[in-house]
Protein backbone atom coordinates (compact mmCIF):
# COMPACT_ATOMS: atom_id res chain seq x y z
CA UNK A 1 0.00 0.00 0.00
CA UNK A 2 2.77 1.96 0.85
CA UNK A 3 4.88 1.65 -2.36
CA UNK A 4 1.50 2.51 -4.03
CA UNK A 5 1.09 5.94 -2.09
CA UNK A 6 4.00 6.53 -3.58
CA UNK A 7 4.17 6.32 -6.77
CA UNK A 8 0.51 8.58 -6.38
CA UNK A 9 3.10 11.26 -5.14
CA UNK A 10 5.42 10.66 -8.00
CA UNK A 11 2.39 10.98 -10.31
CA UNK A 12 1.26 14.15 -8.42
CA UNK A 13 4.74 15.64 -8.75
CA UNK A 14 4.30 15.10 -12.60
CA UNK A 15 1.40 16.89 -12.76
CA UNK A 16 2.96 19.80 -10.92
CA UNK A 17 6.31 19.77 -12.56
CA UNK A 18 4.07 19.97 -16.49
CA UNK A 19 2.36 23.24 -14.91
CA UNK A 20 5.53 24.61 -14.29
CA UNK A 21 5.77 25.62 -17.92
CA UNK A 22 2.38 28.01 -17.38
CA UNK A 23 4.56 29.84 -14.69
CA UNK A 24 7.47 29.88 -17.65
CA UNK A 25 5.54 30.45 -20.29
CA UNK A 26 3.30 33.50 -18.77
CA UNK A 27 2.54 35.16 -20.84
CA UNK A 28 0.56 37.79 -17.99
CA UNK A 29 1.52 38.30 -14.63
CA UNK A 30 -1.60 37.17 -13.35
CA UNK A 31 -1.26 33.74 -14.84
CA UNK A 32 2.22 32.83 -13.35
CA UNK A 33 1.37 33.81 -9.84
CA UNK A 34 -1.75 32.08 -9.89
CA UNK A 35 0.27 29.17 -11.19
CA UNK A 36 2.72 29.73 -8.84
CA UNK A 37 0.74 29.69 -6.21
CA UNK A 38 -2.09 26.56 -7.65
CA UNK A 39 1.11 24.45 -8.09
CA UNK A 40 1.66 24.90 -4.22
CA UNK A 41 -1.83 23.22 -3.58
CA UNK A 42 -0.19 20.11 -5.75
CA UNK A 43 2.45 20.21 -3.94
CA UNK A 44 0.74 20.03 -0.67
CA UNK A 45 -1.25 16.96 -2.13
CA UNK A 46 2.29 15.45 -3.03
CA UNK A 47 3.29 16.14 0.41
CA UNK A 48 0.31 14.50 1.92
CA UNK A 49 0.79 11.26 -0.10
CA UNK A 50 4.38 11.34 0.55
CA UNK A 51 3.86 11.59 4.33
CA UNK A 52 1.15 8.54 4.24
CA UNK A 53 3.81 6.78 1.74
CA UNK A 54 6.91 6.98 5.02
CA UNK A 55 4.48 6.87 7.86
CA UNK A 56 6.17 10.63 8.49
CA UNK A 57 3.84 13.49 10.42
CA UNK A 58 6.64 15.90 9.77
CA UNK A 59 5.35 15.89 5.80
CA UNK A 60 1.97 16.71 6.99
CA UNK A 61 3.11 19.62 8.99
CA UNK A 62 5.25 21.23 5.79
CA UNK A 63 1.80 20.48 3.91
CA UNK A 64 0.07 22.63 6.76
CA UNK A 65 2.45 25.65 6.65
CA UNK A 66 2.88 25.70 2.80
CA UNK A 67 -1.28 25.98 2.45
CA UNK A 68 -1.25 28.38 5.60
CA UNK A 69 0.85 30.56 3.70
CA UNK A 70 -0.72 30.02 0.31
CA UNK A 71 -1.71 33.10 -0.76
CA UNK A 72 0.84 35.62 0.60
CA UNK A 73 2.97 36.10 -3.02
CA UNK A 74 -1.08 36.59 -4.49
CA UNK A 75 -2.14 39.24 -1.92
CA UNK A 76 0.94 40.68 -2.64
CA UNK A 77 0.62 41.45 -6.03
CA UNK A 78 -2.92 41.84 -6.38
CA UNK A 79 -3.40 44.27 -3.21
CA UNK A 80 -4.32 47.94 -4.58
CA UNK A 81 -1.18 50.20 -4.48
CA UNK A 82 -0.31 52.98 -1.33
CA UNK A 83 -2.45 55.72 -3.02
CA UNK A 84 -3.92 54.29 -5.90
CA UNK B 1 15.85 7.99 -8.78
CA UNK B 2 12.81 9.45 -11.24
CA UNK B 3 11.56 11.42 -8.54
CA UNK B 4 14.90 13.28 -8.09
CA UNK B 5 15.68 14.06 -11.72
CA UNK B 6 12.82 15.33 -12.21
CA UNK B 7 13.00 17.56 -9.13
CA UNK B 8 16.20 18.46 -10.40
CA UNK B 9 15.25 19.24 -13.87
CA UNK B 10 12.46 21.46 -12.62
CA UNK B 11 14.50 23.30 -10.41
CA UNK B 12 16.68 24.33 -12.96
CA UNK B 13 14.37 25.34 -15.46
CA UNK B 14 12.90 27.61 -12.77
CA UNK B 15 16.37 29.13 -12.57
CA UNK B 16 17.30 29.65 -15.57
CA UNK B 17 13.59 31.22 -16.16
CA UNK B 18 14.12 33.32 -13.08
CA UNK B 19 17.57 34.42 -15.17
CA UNK B 20 16.24 35.05 -18.50
CA UNK B 21 13.20 36.55 -17.06
CA UNK B 22 12.22 40.05 -18.70
CA UNK B 23 10.15 41.31 -16.04
CA UNK B 24 10.96 41.73 -12.63
CA UNK B 25 6.81 40.49 -11.80
CA UNK B 26 7.44 37.14 -14.04
CA UNK B 27 11.07 36.89 -12.44
CA UNK B 28 9.44 36.65 -8.84
CA UNK B 29 6.64 34.10 -9.94
CA UNK B 30 9.44 31.98 -10.84
CA UNK B 31 11.55 32.65 -7.64
CA UNK B 32 8.13 31.77 -5.99
CA UNK B 33 7.72 28.64 -7.77
CA UNK B 34 11.46 27.61 -7.24
CA UNK B 35 11.41 27.93 -3.71
CA UNK B 36 8.08 25.83 -3.77
CA UNK B 37 10.37 23.02 -5.62
CA UNK B 38 13.35 23.54 -3.34
CA UNK B 39 11.13 22.67 -0.06
CA UNK B 40 10.23 19.51 -1.82
CA UNK B 41 13.80 18.79 -2.54
CA UNK B 42 15.18 19.30 0.25
CA UNK B 43 12.42 17.47 2.27
CA UNK B 44 12.88 14.51 -0.21
CA UNK B 45 16.94 14.76 1.01
CA UNK B 46 15.32 13.68 5.04
CA UNK B 47 15.93 17.38 5.66
CA UNK B 48 12.64 18.77 7.08
CA UNK B 49 13.80 21.23 9.16
CA UNK B 50 15.40 23.13 6.30
CA UNK B 51 12.35 22.18 4.41
CA UNK B 52 10.00 23.93 6.93
CA UNK B 53 11.83 26.65 7.00
CA UNK B 54 12.24 27.01 3.08
CA UNK B 55 8.47 26.69 2.62
CA UNK B 56 8.00 29.06 5.59
CA UNK B 57 10.45 32.06 4.51
CA UNK B 58 10.05 31.12 0.82
CA UNK B 59 6.37 30.66 0.60
CA UNK B 60 5.32 33.69 2.98
CA UNK B 61 7.90 36.32 3.58
CA UNK B 62 10.02 37.11 0.42
CA UNK B 63 7.52 36.56 -2.08
CA UNK B 64 5.63 39.96 0.04
CA UNK B 65 9.29 41.60 -0.09
CA UNK B 66 10.43 40.85 -3.69
CA UNK B 67 6.70 41.89 -5.05
CA UNK B 68 7.04 44.91 -2.76
CA UNK B 69 10.37 45.80 -4.51
CA UNK B 70 9.69 44.78 -8.44
CA UNK B 71 6.82 47.43 -7.37
CA UNK B 72 8.81 49.84 -6.23
CA UNK B 73 11.38 49.72 -9.57
CA UNK B 74 8.13 49.24 -12.30
CA UNK B 75 6.88 52.78 -10.34
CA UNK B 76 10.16 54.57 -11.02
CA UNK B 77 12.34 52.47 -13.38
CA UNK B 78 16.02 52.42 -12.80
CA UNK B 79 18.11 54.39 -15.43
CA UNK B 80 19.80 51.98 -17.94
CA UNK B 81 23.21 51.91 -18.28
CA UNK B 82 24.54 51.48 -21.62
CA UNK B 83 25.08 48.03 -22.63
CA UNK B 84 28.75 46.27 -21.89
CA UNK B 85 30.68 45.70 -24.65
CA UNK B 86 31.60 42.16 -26.01
CA UNK B 87 34.58 41.62 -24.31
CA UNK B 88 33.17 42.58 -21.00
CA UNK B 89 30.68 40.33 -21.49
CA UNK B 90 32.57 37.70 -22.50
CA UNK B 91 34.49 38.31 -19.32
CA UNK B 92 31.91 37.71 -17.17
CA UNK B 93 30.89 35.01 -18.62
CA UNK B 94 34.03 33.27 -18.26
CA UNK B 95 34.82 34.11 -14.65
CA UNK B 96 31.00 32.83 -14.33
CA UNK B 97 32.10 29.16 -15.65
CA UNK B 98 35.21 29.28 -13.65
CA UNK B 99 32.85 29.62 -10.54
CA UNK B 100 30.37 27.37 -11.58
CA UNK B 101 33.35 24.69 -12.25
CA UNK B 102 34.86 24.90 -9.11
CA UNK B 103 31.54 25.01 -6.55
CA UNK B 104 30.68 21.96 -8.83
CA UNK B 105 34.59 20.30 -8.42
CA UNK B 106 34.01 21.37 -4.88
CA UNK B 107 30.59 19.25 -4.15
CA UNK B 108 32.14 16.13 -6.70
CA UNK B 109 35.85 15.89 -4.34
CA UNK B 110 33.67 15.53 -0.77
CA UNK B 111 35.05 13.02 1.09
CA UNK B 112 31.83 9.91 0.98
CA UNK B 113 31.60 10.46 4.96
CA UNK B 114 32.00 14.10 5.56
CA UNK B 115 32.78 15.43 8.66
CA UNK B 116 30.42 16.36 11.44
CA UNK B 117 29.29 16.28 14.54
CA UNK B 118 26.66 14.50 14.41
CA UNK B 119 27.83 11.57 16.33
CA UNK B 120 28.47 13.70 19.42
CA UNK B 121 25.39 15.47 19.50
CA UNK B 122 23.21 11.91 19.39
CA UNK B 123 25.53 10.59 22.44
CA UNK B 124 24.50 14.24 23.85
CA UNK B 125 20.90 14.64 23.07
CA UNK B 126 19.91 13.79 26.43
CA UNK B 127 21.50 16.05 28.09
CA UNK B 128 19.24 19.25 26.89
CA UNK B 129 15.28 16.56 27.76
CA UNK B 130 14.48 17.77 23.81
CA UNK B 131 13.54 15.06 21.48
CA UNK B 132 14.97 17.02 18.26
CA UNK B 133 18.59 17.37 17.80
CA UNK B 134 18.40 20.45 15.49
CA UNK B 135 16.66 21.91 19.17
CA UNK B 136 19.39 21.07 20.67
CA UNK B 137 22.14 22.29 18.79
CA UNK B 138 20.19 25.83 18.22
CA UNK B 139 19.32 26.29 22.14
CA UNK B 140 22.41 24.43 23.92
CA UNK B 141 25.13 22.89 21.98
CA UNK B 142 25.60 26.14 19.58
CA UNK B 143 23.18 28.50 21.59
CA UNK B 144 25.79 31.28 21.03
CA UNK B 145 25.13 31.21 17.44
CA UNK B 146 21.50 31.50 17.54
CA UNK B 147 21.95 34.57 20.85
CA UNK B 148 24.10 36.33 17.94
CA UNK B 149 21.78 35.87 15.14
CA UNK B 150 18.44 37.20 17.06
CA UNK B 151 20.68 39.81 17.99
CA UNK B 152 21.51 40.37 14.07
CA UNK B 153 17.95 40.61 13.68
CA UNK B 154 17.65 43.46 16.06
CA UNK B 155 20.28 45.39 14.36
CA UNK B 156 18.37 44.96 10.94
CA UNK B 157 15.00 46.26 11.99
CA UNK B 158 17.41 49.26 13.58
CA UNK B 159 19.25 49.57 10.20
CA UNK B 160 15.80 49.82 8.57
CA UNK B 161 14.36 52.03 11.04
CA UNK B 162 17.53 54.69 10.49
CA UNK B 163 16.61 54.70 6.83
CA UNK B 164 13.31 56.64 7.51
CA UNK B 165 13.19 60.40 6.71
CA UNK B 166 14.12 62.69 9.59
CA UNK B 167 10.65 64.17 9.80
CA UNK B 168 8.20 61.72 12.06
CA UNK B 169 10.41 58.67 11.61
CA UNK B 170 9.02 57.45 14.92
CA UNK B 171 5.57 57.07 12.86
CA UNK B 172 3.83 53.51 11.81
CA UNK B 173 6.61 51.72 9.47
CA UNK B 174 6.00 51.10 5.78
CA UNK B 175 3.61 53.60 3.64
CA UNK B 176 0.40 53.73 4.81
CA UNK B 177 -1.79 50.65 3.27
CA UNK B 178 -4.98 51.83 1.34
CA UNK B 179 -8.01 49.77 2.74
CA UNK B 180 -8.73 46.55 1.01
CA UNK B 181 -12.62 45.32 0.39
CA UNK B 182 -14.29 42.17 -0.16
CA UNK B 183 -12.41 38.45 -0.29
CA UNK B 184 -9.40 40.15 0.91
CA UNK B 185 -10.56 41.90 3.56
CA UNK B 186 -12.14 38.46 4.74
CA UNK B 187 -9.09 36.52 4.20
CA UNK B 188 -7.33 39.12 6.26
CA UNK B 189 -9.99 38.41 9.45
CA UNK B 190 -10.36 34.64 8.92
CA UNK B 191 -6.67 33.82 8.30
CA UNK B 192 -4.38 35.09 11.13
CA UNK B 193 -6.58 33.36 14.34
CA UNK B 194 -5.87 30.71 12.33
CA UNK B 195 -2.42 30.96 11.35
CA UNK B 196 -1.84 31.57 15.07
CA UNK B 197 -2.77 28.15 15.94
CA UNK B 198 -0.60 26.36 13.26
CA UNK B 199 2.54 28.89 14.20
CA UNK B 200 1.68 27.59 17.75
CA UNK B 201 1.33 24.03 16.42
CA UNK B 202 4.82 24.54 14.16
CA UNK B 203 6.41 25.73 17.59
CA UNK B 204 5.30 23.20 20.26
CA UNK B 205 6.33 20.08 17.60
CA UNK B 206 10.01 22.04 16.89
CA UNK B 207 11.06 20.43 20.54
CA UNK B 208 10.54 16.67 19.35
CA UNK B 209 10.62 16.91 15.83
CA UNK B 210 11.59 19.30 13.24
CA UNK B 211 9.85 22.77 13.40
CA UNK B 212 10.20 25.29 15.93
CA UNK B 213 10.61 29.13 16.72
CA UNK B 214 12.25 30.17 13.30
CA UNK B 215 9.74 28.46 11.46
CA UNK B 216 6.51 29.65 13.95
CA UNK B 217 8.05 32.91 13.89
CA UNK B 218 8.49 33.64 9.80
CA UNK B 219 4.01 32.13 10.19
CA UNK B 220 3.58 34.72 12.60
CA UNK B 221 5.15 37.50 10.99
CA UNK B 222 3.01 36.57 8.16
CA UNK B 223 -0.45 36.53 9.75
CA UNK B 224 0.69 40.10 11.20
CA UNK B 225 1.80 41.73 7.42
CA UNK B 226 -1.90 39.67 6.20
CA UNK B 227 -4.00 42.63 7.40
CA UNK B 228 -1.54 45.28 7.28
CA UNK B 229 -1.73 44.22 3.50
CA UNK B 230 -4.94 44.67 3.47
CA UNK B 231 -5.32 47.85 5.10
CA UNK B 232 -7.50 47.18 7.93
CA UNK B 233 -4.68 46.79 10.93
CA UNK B 234 -2.41 49.75 10.56
CA UNK B 235 1.11 49.10 12.02
CA UNK B 236 1.81 50.82 15.21
CA UNK B 237 4.26 53.47 15.35
CA UNK B 238 8.08 52.69 15.63
CA UNK B 239 8.21 54.77 18.72
CA UNK B 240 5.43 52.66 20.35
CA UNK B 241 7.13 51.29 23.74
CA UNK B 242 5.70 47.67 23.89
CA UNK B 243 6.28 47.22 19.88
CA UNK B 244 10.39 48.37 20.87
CA UNK B 245 10.08 45.63 23.76
CA UNK B 246 8.63 43.05 22.05
CA UNK B 247 11.22 43.66 18.95
CA UNK B 248 14.33 43.25 21.95
CA UNK B 249 12.86 41.11 24.42
CA UNK B 250 13.93 37.37 23.09
CA UNK B 251 17.65 38.14 22.99
CA UNK B 252 17.44 40.16 25.93
CA UNK B 253 15.83 37.53 28.05
CA UNK B 254 18.24 34.78 26.16
CA UNK B 255 21.45 37.15 27.95
CA UNK B 256 20.10 37.48 31.01
CA UNK B 257 19.42 33.68 30.99
CA UNK B 258 23.24 33.02 29.46
CA UNK B 259 24.47 35.02 32.70
CA UNK B 260 21.64 33.20 35.25
CA UNK B 261 23.79 29.82 33.76
CA UNK B 262 27.48 31.89 34.03
CA UNK B 263 26.38 32.57 38.02
CA UNK B 264 25.42 29.41 38.74
CA UNK B 265 27.33 26.70 37.22
CA UNK B 266 30.45 29.16 35.58
CA UNK B 267 29.89 28.97 31.87
CA UNK B 268 27.67 31.78 29.82
CA UNK B 269 24.49 30.23 28.07
CA UNK B 270 25.02 27.24 30.57
CA UNK B 271 21.94 25.95 31.45
CA UNK B 272 21.45 24.82 34.50
CA UNK B 273 20.71 21.66 35.41
CA UNK B 274 17.31 20.55 35.98
CA UNK B 275 15.51 23.06 34.56
CA UNK B 276 16.84 22.97 30.87
CA UNK B 277 13.75 22.27 29.18
CA UNK B 278 11.30 24.74 30.88
CA UNK B 279 13.90 27.62 30.66
CA UNK B 280 14.58 26.89 27.10
CA UNK B 281 10.92 26.70 26.25
CA UNK B 282 10.46 30.09 27.62
CA UNK B 283 13.35 31.92 25.90
CA UNK B 284 12.02 29.76 22.63
CA UNK B 285 8.67 31.82 23.24
CA UNK B 286 9.83 35.35 24.04
CA UNK B 287 12.33 34.49 20.78
CA UNK B 288 9.80 33.85 18.30
CA UNK B 289 8.05 36.76 19.56
CA UNK B 290 10.82 38.89 18.90
CA UNK B 291 11.79 37.57 15.50
CA UNK B 292 8.19 37.68 14.23
CA UNK B 293 7.96 41.07 14.60
CA UNK B 294 11.24 41.60 13.71
CA UNK B 295 10.67 39.97 10.68
CA UNK B 296 7.39 41.67 9.87
CA UNK B 297 8.94 45.34 10.74
CA UNK B 298 11.88 44.22 8.03
CA UNK B 299 8.72 43.31 5.27
CA UNK B 300 6.98 47.02 6.21
CA UNK B 301 9.93 48.75 5.92
CA UNK B 302 11.23 52.13 6.87
CA UNK B 303 8.71 55.12 6.84
CA UNK B 304 8.62 56.42 3.35
CA UNK C 1 -12.28 -3.97 6.71
CA UNK C 2 -8.83 -2.59 6.23
CA UNK C 3 -9.33 -4.21 2.62
CA UNK C 4 -12.15 -1.76 2.21
CA UNK C 5 -10.73 1.33 3.49
CA UNK C 6 -7.67 0.41 1.17
CA UNK C 7 -10.09 -0.02 -1.36
CA UNK C 8 -11.40 3.47 -0.44
CA UNK C 9 -8.25 5.22 -0.55
CA UNK C 10 -7.19 3.72 -3.24
CA UNK C 11 -10.30 4.70 -5.62
CA UNK C 12 -10.64 8.14 -3.70
CA UNK C 13 -6.50 8.69 -4.61
CA UNK C 14 -6.81 7.56 -8.09
CA UNK C 15 -9.78 10.36 -8.72
CA UNK C 16 -7.78 13.04 -7.18
CA UNK C 17 -4.44 12.65 -9.34
CA UNK C 18 -7.33 12.30 -12.29
CA UNK C 19 -8.35 16.07 -11.32
CA UNK C 20 -5.00 17.02 -10.72
CA UNK C 21 -3.87 16.13 -14.53
CA UNK C 22 -7.19 17.50 -15.90
CA UNK C 23 -6.37 20.97 -14.08
CA UNK C 24 -2.71 20.36 -15.52
CA UNK C 25 -4.29 20.33 -18.67
CA UNK C 26 -6.63 22.99 -18.52
CA UNK C 27 -3.77 25.09 -17.13
CA UNK C 28 -1.62 24.35 -20.23
CA UNK C 29 -4.27 24.05 -22.79
CA UNK C 30 -6.82 26.50 -22.16
CA UNK C 31 -6.63 30.08 -24.29
CA UNK C 32 -6.61 32.55 -22.05
CA UNK C 33 -5.88 33.53 -18.06
CA UNK C 34 -9.99 33.44 -16.84
CA UNK C 35 -10.36 29.87 -18.34
CA UNK C 36 -6.90 28.58 -17.23
CA UNK C 37 -8.09 29.92 -13.81
CA UNK C 38 -11.02 28.54 -13.58
CA UNK C 39 -9.40 24.97 -14.65
CA UNK C 40 -6.87 25.06 -11.95
CA UNK C 41 -9.08 26.79 -9.09
CA UNK C 42 -12.30 23.61 -9.90
CA UNK C 43 -9.73 21.02 -10.95
CA UNK C 44 -7.15 21.18 -8.39
CA UNK C 45 -9.07 21.67 -5.06
CA UNK C 46 -11.24 18.91 -6.07
CA UNK C 47 -8.31 16.44 -6.66
CA UNK C 48 -7.14 17.76 -3.32
CA UNK C 49 -10.38 17.60 -1.12
CA UNK C 50 -10.54 13.69 -2.70
CA UNK C 51 -7.03 13.31 -1.78
CA UNK C 52 -7.57 13.97 1.80
CA UNK C 53 -10.18 12.06 1.84
CA UNK C 54 -8.15 8.85 0.46
CA UNK C 55 -6.19 9.48 2.88
CA UNK C 56 -8.40 9.87 6.41
CA UNK C 57 -8.64 6.42 6.91
CA UNK C 58 -4.81 5.75 7.03
CA UNK C 59 -4.66 9.01 9.26
CA UNK C 60 -2.94 8.73 12.80
CA UNK C 61 -5.98 9.27 15.52
CA UNK C 62 -8.05 12.03 15.35
CA UNK C 63 -5.66 14.29 15.83
CA UNK C 64 -3.81 13.63 12.29
CA UNK C 65 -7.50 13.23 10.73
CA UNK C 66 -8.22 17.36 11.49
CA UNK C 67 -5.02 18.20 10.53
CA UNK C 68 -6.17 16.75 6.91
CA UNK C 69 -9.00 18.35 6.93
CA UNK C 70 -8.03 22.11 8.12
CA UNK C 71 -5.51 21.69 5.58
CA UNK C 72 -8.25 21.29 2.31
CA UNK C 73 -10.10 24.00 4.41
CA UNK C 74 -6.78 26.30 4.67
CA UNK C 75 -6.16 25.71 0.87
CA UNK C 76 -9.75 26.58 -0.10
CA UNK C 77 -10.17 29.78 2.02
CA UNK C 78 -7.19 31.12 0.37
CA UNK C 79 -7.89 30.33 -3.47
CA UNK C 80 -11.72 31.37 -2.41
CA UNK C 81 -10.26 34.62 -1.72
CA UNK C 82 -7.45 35.17 -4.09
CA UNK C 83 -9.21 33.75 -7.26
CA UNK C 84 -11.75 36.39 -7.99
CA UNK C 85 -8.82 39.04 -7.25
CA UNK C 86 -6.27 37.40 -9.66
CA UNK C 87 -9.40 37.18 -12.11
CA UNK C 88 -9.99 41.14 -11.62
CA UNK C 89 -6.73 41.74 -12.19
CA UNK C 90 -6.49 39.46 -15.12
CA UNK C 91 -9.35 41.04 -16.72
CA UNK C 92 -8.37 44.72 -16.24
CA UNK C 93 -4.91 44.45 -17.83
CA UNK C 94 -6.08 42.27 -20.60
CA UNK C 95 -9.89 43.51 -20.79
CA UNK C 96 -12.18 40.37 -22.97
CA UNK C 97 -12.99 40.90 -26.04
Amino acid sequence: MSSLLGVAAFAVLLTLLLGLVRVLRGPQAADRIAAAQLLGTTGIAALLLWGAAVGSATHTDLALTLAVLAPFATIAMVRKEPGE
Amino acid sequence: MIVDLALVGGILALALGVLVARQAFAAVALFIGYGLLLALAWGRLGLMDVALTEAAIGAGLSGVLLLAAARRLSAAPAQEDSPPGRVTRALIGAGCAILTCAVGAAVLLLPDAPPGLAAEVAANQRATALGNPVASVLMAFRGLDTLLESAVLVLAVICTVALAPDQGWAGPPGAPQPQADGPLALLARLLPPLGIVVAAHIFWIGVDAPGGKFQAAAILAAMWLLPWMAGIAPAPPIGTRALRITVAAGPALFIAVGLLGAMLTGAFLAWPSGFEKPLILIVEVALTLSIAAALALLVMGPRT
Amino acid sequence: MSLLADAFTVFCVVAGIGFFAAGTAGLLRFPDTGSRLHALTKADHLGLGLIVLGLLPRAEALGGAFRLLAIWGLVLLASAATGPLLARIAQRRDPPA
